[in-house]
């Protein structure tokens, strides 16, 4: 099968969406010709679609996704790029308090089909404003789907997904993710939301991880095998809605979990899918969930703090070997 | 007061403001009675802006509204008695009983809904307004929204935005002298909102916004500019609300002069008074109208009051479409 980068893959997804719709149109900050945007996922978009669908915005974050809210519920689909995901913080309210909520307190009048696109992830030493990992905070708000692409498969599937819904998607991507070649198929494929993946097969221990940390999970699997541990790596693909059945399903064989996400670990994505274990599956676990997790500091700048605080192969092989 | 309007179309907007002022002397009777959960912020005062702008938008254009929204709701056609069992949390009302009083909407009307997050409706007007560019229609967007909201950030983010795609937005600042009990010249060092204006690029203009023919002049030209692809306009209609900011607020921050003052400058009266002037209305009709319109209200607190409530487990419902 061909391979594609995952950048190539959103771009794939996007292009696609917008020939098949003609109400599909993308806005946020240096997306348009002139840059192509700041990890080039949509060059050579403005030059096919025209700018109008295409929309280079001023630096304006809370007015990119509220024009994105006002667009979807007046009969189209907005994809809008957050350049980084720190900087969803500006456009909180336009999220949490709009997007999220509208459908539901207006007592179901409108759908809001909208999506945020934005990279996400530590690991390029650009320091405590465009590095941390918040899946967690997005996670946390009723009414948006949240998701997690770690493979170009996946990206290109869950964009398409996210972009005919009809419900507001935070859709989380991740820098060191976008040079990453994979295999994605020439023809015309979905990703589901709510349905995880189990990148890698196993008997002794679970691990579920999401995003790059996937890629570290199966390196870190690799590793174990040859010593003799069997890993299981599943990837829930989306946060919200997640996959809770593949997750148990998997505990249950194993009697082990190891949960491994980027963002901090108090009340993050690790502290969620620790607890609905224990709340639902507790009688299956042969040791204590563990959980690999950002140490809840912001990211540091020097290379060596840097790496410290961000989950790794080592530190997803140390929990493994703790309960295993 | 130019009088260049159609007999219906005048009758329409006398109507109108009178069907807003009655429905919230209603609500407030009813909270009075313990009728009305949680709180309300009542728009009589103020309905000379609703009707002004609202008389010049088609079904299908848009608006946007705020916490003080239900004078807007009723001027771009939405049902009062779904408003009212809306605001009573009842099952009948625009949201199920989801939203109440900050949130209603009638999307079948164009009411893309009202936010209580002061200043967070110009940018979803701004959407609607690029969506329409989109959609290709010629349809306008009218975003309504206070004194307070233009020192949100939202204020200057979404009026630079349409100003720049030229979006068919306008931008109606319901200046009503205080923010909650903040009063505007404490906040701000311009006399004028609509001065900001010029910041972007675009015509800023300040009306009397307790003179609905005023304020449907201003609304004509800024429907007119937007229509024909010009851009967007931002209009300050001077105004006053007669109650408190929000439940029982006894608005003690205002002084009684200031408060008899505008009180002598009640949009109804004024336009009523300029109505029988000119001979457009007898006082027979005016009274015929107001007998009519009170007795729609009567009807649709009945409504409201009869309606049941959701059942609480439709609690769950609508989180995901």
């Amino acid at each position: 099968m061909r391979k594609v980068t995952y950048k190539e893959a959103l771009r794939e997804a996007l292009r696609e969406e917008m020939s098949r719709d003609p109400t599909v149109f993308l806005l946020g900050e240096d997306i348009g010709r002139y840059w192509g945007g700041a990890f080039k996922v949509t060059k050579g978009l403005a030059e096919e679609f025209g700018d109008e669908r295409v929309r280079d915005t001023p630096i304006s974050e809370s007015a990119i996704i509220g024009a994105a809210v006002g667009a979807a519920i007046t009969g189209t689909r907005p994809v809008a790029e957050i350049m980084f995901g720190d900087l969803t913080a500006l456009a909180m309210d336009q999220i949490a308090n709009q997007a999220a909520k509208i459908h539901y307190m207006f007592g179901g009048q409108v759908e809001v089909p909208l999506v945020i696109r934005t990279p996400f992830g530590a690991g390029v030493n650009i320091a405590a404003h465009h590095s941390q990992s918040l899946e967690g905070w997005f996670m946390h708000v009723p009414g948006l789907y949240v998701a997690v692409p770690s493979t170009p498969y996946d990206a290109k599937g869950l964009l398409k997904t996210a972009i005919r819904g009809s419900n507001p998607v935070f859709f989380c991507e991740h820098k060191l993710l976008y040079p990453m070649e994979g295999e994605v198929p020439e023809d015309e494929y979905i990703v589901p939301f709510g349905v995880a993946d189990v990148k890698r097969k196993g008997s002794d221990v679970t691990i579920v991880a999401t995003l790059y940390m996937v890629h570290q999970a199966l390196n870190a699997a690799k590793e174990l095998e040859a010593e003799g541990i069997s890993v299981e790596v599943v990837d829930p693909r989306t946060l919200a809605p997640l996959d809770k059945h593949t997750i148990i399903g998997s505990v249950k064989k194993t009697g082990r979990l190891v949960v491994v996400s980027e963002d901090c670990k108090t009340a993050g994505v690790s502290a969620e899918i620790a607890a609905v274990v224990a709340e639902e599956a507790i009688d299956y676990l042969d040791a204590p969930v563990k959980r690999v997790a950002e140490p809840d500091t912001p990211i540091p700048f020097s290379p060596p703090l840097e790496q410290y605080v961000i989950p790794n192969e080592k530190s997803i092989i140390k929990a493994v070997k703790e309960i295993a | 007061m130019q009088l260049n309007l159609s007999k219906e179309k005048l009758i329409e907007m006398y109507k109108k403001m009178f069907e807003i002022r009655c429905f919230e002397e209603k609500v407030f009777e009813l909270y009075a009675q313990n009728l009305v959960p949680g709180t309300i912020h009542l728009y009589a005062g103020e309905e000379a802006v609703a009707v002004g702008v609202c008389s010049n938008l088609r079904k299908d254009d848009y608006i946007t509204s705020t916490h003080r929204g239900h004078g807007h709701c009723i001027a771009k056609g939405a049902e009062p008695k779904r408003i009212m069992a809306e605001i009573l949390g009842k099952k009948t009302g625009y949201c199920k009983g989801k939203g109440g009083s900050m949130h209603i909407a009638d999307f079948n009307v164009g009411m893309l809904g009202a936010t209580a997050v002061v200043g967070a409706g110009l940018p979803i007007a701004v959407g609607a307004g690029v969506s329409i560019r989109l959609r290709g229609t010629a349809n306008v967007v009218a975003c309504f929204f206070g004194d307070g909201a233009s020192n949100q950030g939202t204020f200057h983010e979404a009026i630079n935005m349409a100003a720049i795609w030229k979006l068919p937005v306008i931008f109606v600042c319901e200046n009503n002298v205080y923010a909650m009990g903040t009063r505007h010249s404490t906040v701000m060092l311009v006399e004028n909102i609509a001065d900001r204006a010029i910041a972007y690029g675009i015509p800023g203009v300040a009306v009397d916004g307790n003179n609905v023919l005023t304020v449907y002049e201003a609304a004509q030209k800024a429907v007119e500019r937007a229509r024909k692809g010009e851009g967007p306009t931002l209009i300050e209609c001077k105004t006053y609300r007669h109650k408190g900011h929000s439940r029982i607020d006894p608005a003690k921050y205002r002084p009684k002069e200031e408060v008899e003052e505008w009180l002598s400058k009640d949009p109804i009266k004024r336009f009523k008074q300029k109505l029988l002037q000119t001979k457009v209305l007898l006082e027979a009709e005016i009274q015929q109208i107001e007998e009519r319109v009170s007795a729609e209200i009567e009807e649709a607190v009945k409504f409201a009051i009869e309606s049941p409530h959701p059942s609480p487990e439709e609690a769950l419902e609508d989180v995901y479409a």
